[in-house]
């Protein structure tokens, strides 16, 4: 056998170095303007580090409002961190339910399941936040938290993760040592979903740190609202307040880095679960 | 919302047991059910509701009362005579018709190098595709406004310095800065889910066609790509129904550029409608049409694609 030839392999690496560099110029200069301060930011070349002001420029982004950046992330943790280890639990626990038992009703959800795959969350960003003004949830925390644990992708998914890493055999061997079925999904099948469960949750946990337009159109309270609304809004303030950009810039820094660092500790998850996954459906 | 079924009296072990596996996968599913039902299936009949509804001021003696009139379907004539509404439509599917075949392209071209023996570092170079996927996109629209704003940017500067004035926020190029933005975005996942696919086939069909001495490009064209024809398929088909949602790199573009207006895309005439035209009812129909047009498009993209699948059989 004979491995590619040598133009194949000098072509595949331009095309690498090409690829490297549009995916992470932009991170790179994210880094670079975040530890300039913002005449810097105007006046010295943006690839290239100038004065090092990164630890002032979070002093400041601690201070800005009284310290509103912070509230914000933690807003976005319970939303997205909360609500997608809920929403994981559900879908899990739901798709067992669809493969492992048979009763009546059974497809009616299934059916359901699938059907709602089609509509797309934003499409019902609007809706939603018309039902949360006829509740009184508008303006509220669980206003946004509550709608974003119902995912049929993540039903589905737990449905094809149960039914191709839970053998009934041993469920069955589990109840006739008289194991409830409560039991048998907590001490045994939920150990082995275990590796699908963490797939379900790391796109739950990115779907819901993505979610935009429902907080955008429920909340008003900005001590209520995740980090990429309070970013965006700030954003939309620097046209008029000149030290707000570089504050914008440190904030998207901050608020990407705890999700990036879980995505390269995970990476065996995502390299390898959401596509069995998708592929099985 | 479940009780504790492990705590029972040992006697009636048998009796009760299969009593749990009828009851277990309701209680299971209960808290799924019921969410289901409040927050997608009552969302969308409220919208239906207020729809067909307007808000009527009633002047005579009654103060400021408003009040709510059923108004039929002039709800949605009203918004598909919004040409607003109507044109955002055919800009998703203008951006639609561009991003979608280029992100596609980029994905497929990816996730055949990372199969093929090319290249070295694939960890690497995966991991640094993926990672955009998990900066969120209005983070990753503030990010790229920063490298497209003349005085900030150094691609701009680069560009003019070689004697090129590049106006990424133009009137004319704003669309194709938002798609270089959902490119740089999504590429990463559709790469993964493609390439998981080709880690799937089976090698001895590569060591065949290596022996009838068929180069890698031949290869990654004759043999490989026809074998991952589903995974395409739904990563199409997802792409299409993102398309049709664009919301959040538009709508943050908008505090650095005018030139994106507030009914820049569907979604954003939906937000626009709602939220500072204060007409819960326009924005409502508008949104069923837009969840109509999705769900019409998806449909039609299946068919055409099954269609093709047969034909090629």
């Amino acid at each position: 056998m004979t491995g590619p030839s040598r133009r194949a392999r000098l072509l595949g690496w331009l095309f690498m170095i090409a690829v490297g560099l549009y995916f992470l110029a932009p991170v790179y200069w994210l880094i670079v303007a975040s530890t300039k301060s913002t005449s810097d930011l105007f006046s010295t070349p943006g690839f290239w580090f100038a004065d090092f002001n990164l630890w002032q420029n979070l002093v400041d982004l601690s201070q800005r409002d009284g310290g509103i950046f912070w509230r914000w992330m933690l807003n976005s943790v319970i939303y997205s961190g909360l609500g997608s280890v809920l929403m994981t639990f559900i879908s899990v626990i739901s798709g067992y339910a669809l493969a492992m038992y048979e009763f009546r009703g059974r497809r009616i959800v299934l059916a359901a399941v699938i059907g709602s795959m089609l509509v797309p969350q934003t499409v019902l960003a609007q809706p939603t936040y018309t039902l949360l003004v006829e509740i009184g949830l508008s303006n509220t925390m669980l206003g946004v938290l509550l709608p974003s644990l119902v995912y049929p992708f993540g039903v589905m998914l737990g449905f094809v993760y149960a039914r191709s890493s839970v053998p009934p055999e041993l469920l069955e061997a589990a109840r006739m040592d008289g194991a409830s079925e409560w039991r048998a999904f907590f001490s045994i099948a939920l150990k082995l979903l275990s590796p699908g469960s963490v797939t379900i949750l790391l796109f739950a946990f990115i779907g819901s740190w993505n979610n935009f337009m429902l907080p955008l159109l429920v909340l008003s309270d900005p001590r209520l609202q995740p980090v990429t609304v309070g970013l965006s809004g700030w954003s939309q303030a620097a046209i008029t307040i000149p030290g707000l950009q570089t504050l914008v810039i440190v904030g998207a820094l901050v608020s990407i880095v705890p999700i990036v660092v879980v995505f390269v500790s995970l990476q065996r998850y995502w390299r390898s679960g959401l596509a069995a996954g998708g592929l099985k459906l | 919302m479940s009780t504790g079924t492990s705590v029972r009296p040992a006697g009636s072990r048998r009796a009760l047991r299969s009593g749990g596996i009828r009851w277990a996968p309701y209680v299971f599913l209960t808290p799924f059910v019921l969410l289901f039902l409040v927050f997608l299936v009552a969302p969308i009949v409220t919208a239906l509701y207020t729809s067909f509804f307007a808000v009527e001021r009633s002047g005579l003696g009654f103060g400021n009362a408003n009040e709510s009139v059923f108004v039929g379907f002039d709800n949605y004539v009203r918004a598909l005579s919004d040409s607003g509404f109507v044109s955002s439509f055919g800009r998703v599917l203008l951006f639609g018709v561009v991003q979608v075949p280029v992100m596609l392209a980029l994905s497929i071209a990816l996730a055949l190098v990372f199969d093929s023996a090319v290249v070295r570092w694939k960890r690497f170079f995966q991991l640094s595709v993926f990672i955009p996927y998990a900066v969120p996109a209005v983070v990753a629209t503030l990010l790229w406004g920063f490298l497209y704003q003349p005085r900030v940017s150094p691609i701009v500067e680069l560009l003019e310095s070689l004697g090129v004035s590049a106006n990424f926020l133009a009137p004319g190029t704003v669309l194709w800065s938002i798609a270089n933005v959902t490119i740089w975005s999504v590429t990463g996942v559709n790469m993964i889910i493609i390439f998981a696919a080709l880690q799937t086939v089976p090698r001895d069909m590569y060591e065949a066609a290596r022996l009838d001495g068929a180069g890698e490009l031949r290869m990654a064209l004759q043999i490989k790509l026809p074998m991952v024809l589903p995974a395409i398929f739904l990563t199409t088909l997802f792409s299409i129904i993102g398309t049709l949602q664009l919301f959040n790199e538009p709508m943050t573009l908008r505090s650095i550029t005018s030139n994106v207006t507030g009914d820049y895309t569907p979604n954003m005439s939906v937000f626009t409608a709602t939220t500072l035209g204060g007409n819960i009812n326009l924005g409502s129909a508008m949104a069923i049409i837009l969840g109509l047009v999705t769900f019409g498009l998806s449909i039609l993209v299946s068919v055409v694609s099954n269609r093709r699948r047969g034909a090629t059989r």
